[in-house]
């Protein structure tokens, strides 16, 4: 039983990081851009969190744990929310192709969050390992009345933001007029041009949103997956990608990217509860995510129903003068 | 017609016919906007004369002649890739599971040379793995291209997914080859027998990696370029319709054209173990399999240009690593800028496809 309470929990707060890509990437991609720059942006995001709450805590004597969580918080917004206008000025104004300005995003992200990272690691000294161990603290505090409740009592404050989200997110697509503008969009440009819809706007918004929300991911995976450090490891790209998969397993509704995003946890987390697994087995084990996103897609396609079709536009550059 | 409506202040018209030599302006323009750009970032965090880190970096790539051979060796690496990627990019089939696919060849090479290290001439070794790499790799571009040609399937996720399938696969591999054990490593494989390694050509020990890609990527040009299956690739990528009006089995040729790209990126794995590493990691793709799309992508699929900008991507890995270790910082410098270049060239291709008018100018022809 205890072995299952561990495994749930890690499964949530594993979901949690990939939940927030995955919301931001499924508003992203209603607009149409299919964005591959998701680990990119985590980086960008967790770096920049990282980043301001070392700058803060390391020129105050007595860091004080509010504080400390809004300007990581705020650091990772406006990093993230920058680096998907660079995605979007290419992508939209530049028309750049959609995939290769992604992948670029997630290898310039990569580099420089892992750079910086790298630097700051070697600039805290000792060790040889950065940490931030107020604001970790903070990000790290469950709220007040979940305190006592077995699973729930470790839990930090953003794995209920990214539930919250995720269902403010379904309500604005499905129940909002922009909502509905946006999806517009996505579908079918043109007509939605032609309504007097103000495309490239909507692109605009809807793209640096996404990624301001997928930059969340990386700043709960800095600190609090990881405890407020840096490892040159690669573990957000991974996650990274995980995110992208996870819009597919969701079909594009950000509720369904909750559970599922629970459940890409259990599947990674496994193989570390079932007893009597080798070293080799455990690595076949944690192929399990990707084999099962795989599985989704497959029988998602083959099903070919409407309701479960990724936005019809979605990669594809728009350009009014073209048609 | 409403006179009070504003004429915007700058409208955007598609060029038809930019000259090639204007285009290359571009292009080069932007490339060094980029270096300039890189400097100045370079110089706000080691504050140091951009010019002696270029020089730096320079040295770094081609300092000595290891370090070309290295830097050559690195170029043909991508650049096999990159070839590989070509046909099914040529064909919009967005095969980013290059990664995995290299991964896969690189597994298959490195199984020939533990398990018939001994018991095979050299020469029959190197060939036996070159055919597992090539089938390895094709293998894993086989599998989502049958599920698009059949299914629709979308490969962009498929093949992405099939990249961590294949990280997997080598981590399991390393547990079951480990050398010595608890290492979680294979080691150097026949370190001492050397059986299986790409032997040192005309004195030079990535001469074969060399005559090997160059040999690949001209057979790639032909085939594309004046092959009767090149002109099928060309037509399903323009428009599946008009292929399929035209009597050409769409489906055969996604599976064929996806296969081959993957078993071209499999001898890149067969290159990267065989003849350069000499070991099996997760790491022995390295990005680059991702990398190696924007090269494709960017060469347009001529070869020459593929050459170029995947010499200019390893020089600048060479150079940042270099440049890494002078001023202490970590080689992720290298993808840093590599980010920054491609960024300013992918926006370059604007300028060279569009044209802007601004307000009150008459459009000039």
């Amino acid at each position: 039983m205890a072995g299952i309470l561990s495994l749930v929990q890690a499964a949530i707060v594993f979901g949690t990081v990939i939940l927030f890509g995955a919301i931001g990437e499924i508003l992203t991609e209603k607009s149409g851009s299919l964005n591959l720059g998701v680990p990119g942006i985590m980086y960008i995001g967790g770096i920049a969190g990282l980043a301001g709450a070392y700058l803060y805590e390391s020129s105050v004597s007595a860091p004080e744990p509010l504080l400390c969580f809004l300007i990581a918080l705020f650091c990772t917004l406006i990093a993230s929310c920058l680096a998907g206008l660079l995605y979007s000025f290419l992508t939209i104004s530049l028309r750049a192709n959609q995939n290769v300005t992604g992948l670029t995003l997630t290898i310039f992200g990569s580099g420089i969050a892992n750079l910086f990272g790298g630097a700051m690691n070697k600039m805290a000294g000792g060790v040889g390992q950065i940490s931030v161990s107020t604001t970790s603290a903070a990000y790290r505090t469950t709220l007040p009345f979940f305190r006592g409740i077995s699973v729930l009592s470790s839990l930090g404050v953003l794995v209920y933001v990214a539930v919250i989200l995720a269902i403010v997110m379904t309500w604005f697509l499905n129940r909002t007029r922009a909502g509905l503008n946006l999806r517009a969009v996505g579908e079918n440009p043109a007509t939605a041009d032609a309504a007097g819809i103000k495309v490239t706007k909507l692109k605009y918004i809807a793209t640096c949103t996404g990624a301001a929300i997928t930059g969340l991911g990386g700043l709960y995976y800095v600190l609090d997956y990881i405890k407020g450090t840096w490892a040159n490891d690669g573990g957000i790209e991974k996650l990274g990608w995980l995110a992208v998969a996870l819009v597919i397993f969701a079909r594009w509704k950000p509720v369904h990217a909750i559970w599922g995003s629970y459940l890409f946890g259990v599947l990674f987390w496994l193989y570390f509860y079932i007893p009597g697994l080798d070293r080799s087995s455990q690595e076949l084990f944690k192929m399990l995510p990707y084999i099962v996103t795989i599985a989704v897609l497959v029988i998602s396609s083959m099903r070919r129903s409407r309701e479960n079709r990724p936005p019809a536009h979605l990669g594809l550059p728009y350009f009014r003068e073209e048609r | 017609m409403n006179s009070k409506l504003k004429e915007p202040f700058v409208r955007i018209t598609k060029r038809e016919d930019t000259p090639l030599l204007k285009a290359w302006g571009i292009r080069l323009f932007s490339l060094l906007l980029a270096l300039i750009t890189c400097a100045g970032i370079i110089y706000l965090i080691v504050k140091l004369n951009p010019l002696k880190v270029y020089v730096a970096m320079w040295e770094g790539a081609f300092g000595t002649s290891k370090r070309s051979w290295i830097t050559a060796r690195d170029t043909m690496m991508l650049l096999c890739i990159g070839v590989g990627l070509a046909p099914a990019f040529k064909m919009r089939f967005w095969n980013i599971g290059a990664e995995g696919q290299i991964l896969a060849g690189g597994l298959a090479t490195a199984a020939c040379m533990i398990y018939f290290g001994s018991s095979m001439p050299t020469w029959a070794l190197l060939i036996v793995s070159f055919a597992a790499s090539c089938i390895a790799g094709a293998v894993w571009g086989f599998v989502p291209a049958a599920f698009k040609a059949r299914f629709d399937t979308n490969e962009t996720l498929f093949t992405l997914m099939m990249n961590y399938v294949a990280i997997q696969l080598t981590s399991f591999f390393i547990t079951k080859w480990e050398n010595p054990i608890g290492s979680n490593t294979v080691g150097i494989i026949n370190q001492s027998t050397k059986a299986g390694w790409l032997p040192s050509f005309l004195g030079q020990q990535y001469m074969l990696n060399v005559i090997i890609v160059m040999t690949l990527t001209i057979a790639v040009y032909i085939y594309l370029r004046w092959s009767k299956h090149g002109y099928e690739i060309a037509v399903v990528g323009e428009s599946e319709r008009t292929a399929k009006y035209i009597g050409i089995n769409v489906k055969k040729v996604i599976i064929r054209t996806v296969a081959l790209s993957g078993g071209l990126c499999g001898v890149a794995g067969f290159l990267a173990v065989s003849g350069a590493s000499h070991t099996i990691s997760t790491n022995t793709a390295g990005g680059r399999g991702f990398t190696a799309i924007i090269v494709a992508w960017l060469a347009k699929f001529n070869p020459l240009v593929m050459f170029f900008v995947s010499l200019l991507l390893a020089f600048l890995q060479k150079g940042a690593v270099e440049i890494a270790s002078r001023y202490d910082l970590n080689d992720y410098a290298s993808q840093m800028i590599t980010g920054i270049i491609l960024f300013f060239i992918l926006g370059s291709e604007f300028f060279i496809n569009y044209k802007l008018i601004f307000r009150g100018k008459k459009e000039v022809n």
